[in-house]
């Protein structure tokens, strides 16, 4: 430590910055608790915006899921040491409920069926099982389900996202959706959805877009377009565009990362500035010392500034083998911060299928971190590693979100159960 | 169809007499049940062999390997790297075969120089400091899939024809004679017949599956090689490591990247062959006694191949695949027991030894034929041609920096491809009379190839794909699955660390978003919905 440090004292540190970290964080601050949390920005920008509880079970089967509830019920059932198992289902839907309702009342509203899901376009074309959606591409199912005349605008520069690709996948299901293509206003060469995003909250350049649009329409009565509809004020682009074409947009998500990403970092992380969180977002937490007296120290950061915080309880958040919670060598997966143990496959020829579509889904993805019903790791004997150490997320064991299409509501509801076993902790 | 001559299978060997049959004008039509070298041909070290390897255990093959190897060179240019090569050996290994060694080669006319270990070091500061000998050779490396597109578009040029995705799924006799050739296009299903005077057995390690459908009974050993791709360049030479071959003993150079491999494990079918983990972790260790960094860098893909080795010509049946002879071996049918007129079996060899192979089966045809025509491939160097052309590390990033189109988008970011040259492909295949799917472009070209494996180039050449009309209805959901499950095989075993990493953000998207893994991977074709005006 050198004398530039920062020092810091905290109920609650909170480890990450994807979906679960900042959800740990807000149900944190919340609940009144002195919340301190660090982590690599960005991480949260490699969420698509569509909100998943779960969209997928039994995976193996492939079998969507229509009722998102009665699906966690069912899996409660056949998965007994799935995540979600830790939790009461009103918990999970408390969770979910007051993550969106937040993300309503800082001007980015999503929509959702109270007991169903919804089938959202995505740019291969597919449709992807899903529960909430943003404002911007909440009208996307209906569309769909009511087969509307639809026309999807691209563009020329876009990579990854073609209109005619999506329109082509689903001519079958839907015979009135057609494509356009059309030029970025003010852009030439390649481009980047974020900079599409905040190019059109600039009046001028949406009206410019509009009156590409309007000639193109041709009798569609909704309109598709790449997520592009803003990043700070959704609200104000998409009811704009929506005023001055006469009928509604909708947005359908891109290849990751996406702007939906960088709206939720946005907005999460003004919010919890503003009730009070300390947050660190280019920090890593390389260091944790358990102290003497129960609590933890945590030293954090890249080069010469570097912070040092102590926190009464911790939440680990970290993520997987991408987000870095998880590191893998050719002989075995560790978690990265505290050595925590892991639950894995017993060698690495287990870890995958040599079919990458197999349909029991790869055993490494549901490796990771074990927890009791406090949402506390534990060691192979089913007991907590430390009293007042939780974690949340993808980190955790037996699941596979990216099969099962349950990542959002995981991250979400681990947190919210992390958080308040560590509130009654510390009470 | 008709013609003088039909060539089964479109590798090294099966390309190389297509065009020595072509040169000596000789019509031909080639059919290969997937594409070029989509057997061994394109899964091996692209090692252009000085004949050191095989100087104790086959000094015969040796020889051939460095007279084809010095031929080459001249041959074709354009596809070999001159970048010579080293046998190394350190502490513990046999010092009997390490004294052997230069004088077997001498013996055999092979060049060998001996290198002090300190100066093999200062010329690859990567080598071991446990390096006790080191010897220089006239290693070089070729890319095996220039040198085969190059040969099949010179043939060609000169009338050949290939048939792609076209499986030889039976004979007809007439009494000694095969008559016609079924082929089942294996995209449509349809089946062609093909009439020829002579049918020439180039299918590598399927021989002895074709040779079967003409009632020949013929036994070949199916060894598997296995190999790693690093995803930086670790050396400028080729590195052998000093004694009997075995597991993860040769590293060669590659453009931008580097090759370790390979194993020899026995397998029954030549079919649905991965690169397993115990033989990659095999390959590492061993390697790492060469080179230490191989243990620790990063590697982005492995694949394998199987190498056909005749039976019959090995010294000890019961022994070591290693040991049967890396020669090749011609075989008439009419001589056998068999008593077929029309038909010849090429199998063996080495990629090295391609063009001798090719050029001894032709003279075989001509022969046959009554063709007086002799070989030109001795003297005529392969042109190179566009086909091949994007098949080079970093020519691809050359041209776009260097032209710095606007609107010329980047679609494989890794290997920096962008659009036009994906576009050029896809020009050269529907030429080809062929579908321009995502594999078939990847074996063009460097897309995928890169660290992503191909995460995000391939949904972004799907949708270029679609926009220029190339795939309709659900045949990108299809192109998708196939291609990321390909480039699977060789990510697999390979799966810790930062690859790791990457292949839970490609399933994050593929599976996570796209939800691809719920698709069914058939197709059908839907109309195609209108173009607003």
């Amino acid at each position: 430590m050198n004398s530039q440090a920062k020092k810091l004292d905290c109920d609650l540190m909170i480890i990450g910055t994807g979906m679960a970290g900042m959800a740990a964080a807000l149900f944190a601050a919340r609940s009144g608790l002195k919340t301190v949390q660090a982590g690599i920005s960005g991480q949260i920008g490699f969420a698509s915006g569509l909100i998943d509880l779960l969209g997928v079970h039994p995976a193996a089967e492939g079998r969507v899921v229509e009722n998102p509830w009665q699906g966690i019920l069912r899996l409660c059932r056949d998965e007994p040491d799935h995540p979600y198992a830790r939790m009461e289902i009103s918990a999970i839907e408390k969770a979910v409920h007051t993550f969106l309702g937040f993300l309503g009342e800082s001007g980015y509203p999503h929509v959702f069926n109270k007991d169903r899901n919804v089938k959202m376009p995505t740019p291969a074309g597919t449709l992807k099982p899903t529960y909430a959606l943003p404002h911007t591409m909440a009208r996307g199912p209906a569309a769909l389900a009511e087969a509307k005349p639809c026309v999807i605008f691209d563009f020329r520069g876009l990579k990854g996202f073609s209109g005619r690709q999506i329109a082509s996948h689903l001519a079958g299901t839907w015979p009135g959706l057609r494509w356009a293509r059309l030029d970025f206003p003010e852009a030439a060469g390649e481009l980047y959805t974020e900079r599409m995003a905040r190019a059109l909250e600039a009046g001028q350049i949406r009206k410019r877009l509009i009156s590409e649009m309007i000639p193109r329409l041709d009798g569609a009565q909704i309109a598709a377009l790449p997520a592009v509809l803003g990043i700070s004020d959704t609200l104000g682009v998409t009811e704009d565009i929506e005023k001055s074409l006469g009928v509604p947009v909708f947005e359908i998500p891109t290849m990751l990362p996406s702007v939906a990403g960088t709206r939720l970092q946005e907005k999460l992380g003004q919010g919890l500035g503003a009730m009070g969180v300390r947050t660190f977002f280019q920090h890593t937490v390389d260091k944790a010392a358990r102290c003497a007296n129960g609590g933890w120290t945590f030293e954090m950061g890249t080069g010469p500034v570097r912070a040092r915080v102590f926190a009464r309880a911790a939440v680990l958040c970290t993520g997987r083998f991408f987000g870095k919670g998880l590191h893998a060598d050719r002989h075995g997966i560790r978690e990265t911060v505290f050595d925590l143990p892991v639950v894995q496959p017993e060698s690495r020829a287990c870890w995958h299928h040599k079919d990458l579509w197999h349909p029991a889904g790869h055993p490494v993805n549901r490796a990771g971190l074990a927890v009791d019903d406090r949402f506390r790791p534990v060691d192979a004997g089913g007991k907590p590693v430390y009293p007042n150490l939780f974690a949340a997320g993808s980190i955790l064991a037996h699941q596979d979100w990216m099969r099962q299409k349950c990542g959002s509501g995981l991250a979400i509801a681990t947190a919210y159960g992390a958080v308040n076993a560590c509130v009654d902790l510390l009470a | 169809m008709q013609t003088r001559v039909l060539i089964i299978g479109a590798g090294a060997t099966g390309t190389g007499l297509a065009r020595d049959l072509s040169l000596r004008g000789v019509d031909c039509i080639v059919v290969e049940k997937r594409d070029v070298n989509a057997g061994a041909s394109g899964g091996n070290h692209g090692l252009l062999h000085s004949g050191a390897r095989y100087i104790v255990s086959d000094p015969a093959a040796a020889r051939e390997c460095h007279a084809e190897n010095q031929l080459l060179r001249k041959m074709a240019p354009h596809c070999i790297e001159k970048t010579g090569g080293l046998f190394v050996a350190v502490q513990g290994d046999d010092e009997n075969y390490v004294s052997n060694f230069p004088d077997a080669c001498r013996r055999w006319g092979i060049p060998v120089r001996a290198v002090d270990p300190k100066e093999a070091r200062r010329m690859e500061p990567a080598l071991s400091p446990r390096i006790i000998a080191a010897f220089q050779v006239d290693d070089a490396t070729v890319d095996p899939f220039k040198l085969s597109l190059d040969n099949i578009a010179d043939a060609r040029g000169r009338g050949c024809r290939l048939l792609r995705y076209s499986r030889v799924t039976g004979f007809e006799m007439d009494g000694r004679r095969i008559c016609r050739t079924r082929v089942t296009d294996a995209l449509t299903g349809r089946v062609h017949r093909v009439e020829a005077e002579m049918v020439i057995n180039a299918a590598g390690a399927w021989a002895d599956i074709i040779a079967g459908l003409a009632g020949v009974e013929m036994k070949i050993r199916r060894s598997k090689g296995s190999l790693l791709v690093t995803q930086n360049r670790l050396t400028r030479r080729v590195i052998n490591r000093l004694r009997m071959p075995t597991d993860g003993d040769i590293l060669v150079p590659g453009g931008t990247v580097s090759i370790l491999g390979t194993t020899s494990e026995r397998v029954d079918s030549p079919d649905n062959i991965y690169p397993e983990i115990r033989e990659i972790d095999s390959i590492i260790e061993q390697g790492a006694a060469m080179l230490p960094e191989l243990a620790t860098t990063r590697y982005i893909r492995a694949y394998c191949g199987v190498r056909p080795l005749p039976e019959g010509r090995g010294k000890d049946r019961q022994g070591d695949d290693r040991s049967v002879s890396r020669g090749y071996e011609l075989i008439d049918h009419a001589m056998g027991p068999e008593g077929i007129d029309n038909f010849i079996t090429i199998t063996g060899g080495k990629l090295t030894t391609f063009r001798l192979m090719a050029e001894k089966t032709a003279d075989l045809v001509c022969r046959r034929l009554g063709v007086k025509a002799a070989c030109q491939t001795r003297s005529r160097p392969l042109p190179d041609t566009v086909d091949a052309r994007w098949t080079e590390p970093g020519l691809a990033p050359d041209t776009w920096l260097r032209k710095n189109v606007a609107g010329d988008p980047l679609l494989c970011e890794c290997e920096m491809v962008p659009r036009s040259v994906v576009n050029e492909i896809v020009g050269t295949i529907r030429r080809q009379d062929g579908h321009p799917g995502l594999k078939a472009i990847g074996l063009r070209s460097r897309i995928g190839k890169g660290p992503c494996q191909g995460t995000f180039c391939s949904q972004r050449i799907a949708a270029s794909l679609y926009d220029d009309g190339h795939l309709q209805g659900r045949e990108g959901i299809c192109e998708l699955r196939s291609f990321l499950k390909e480039r699977w095989r060789g990510q697999q075993p390979l799966l810790w660390n930062k690859s790791l990493a990457q292949a839970e953000l490609q399933e994050a998207m593929h599976c996570g978003l796209f939800a691809l893994e719920l698709e069914p991977s058939a197709g059908n074709k839907p109309a195609e919905p209108p173009e607003m005006p």
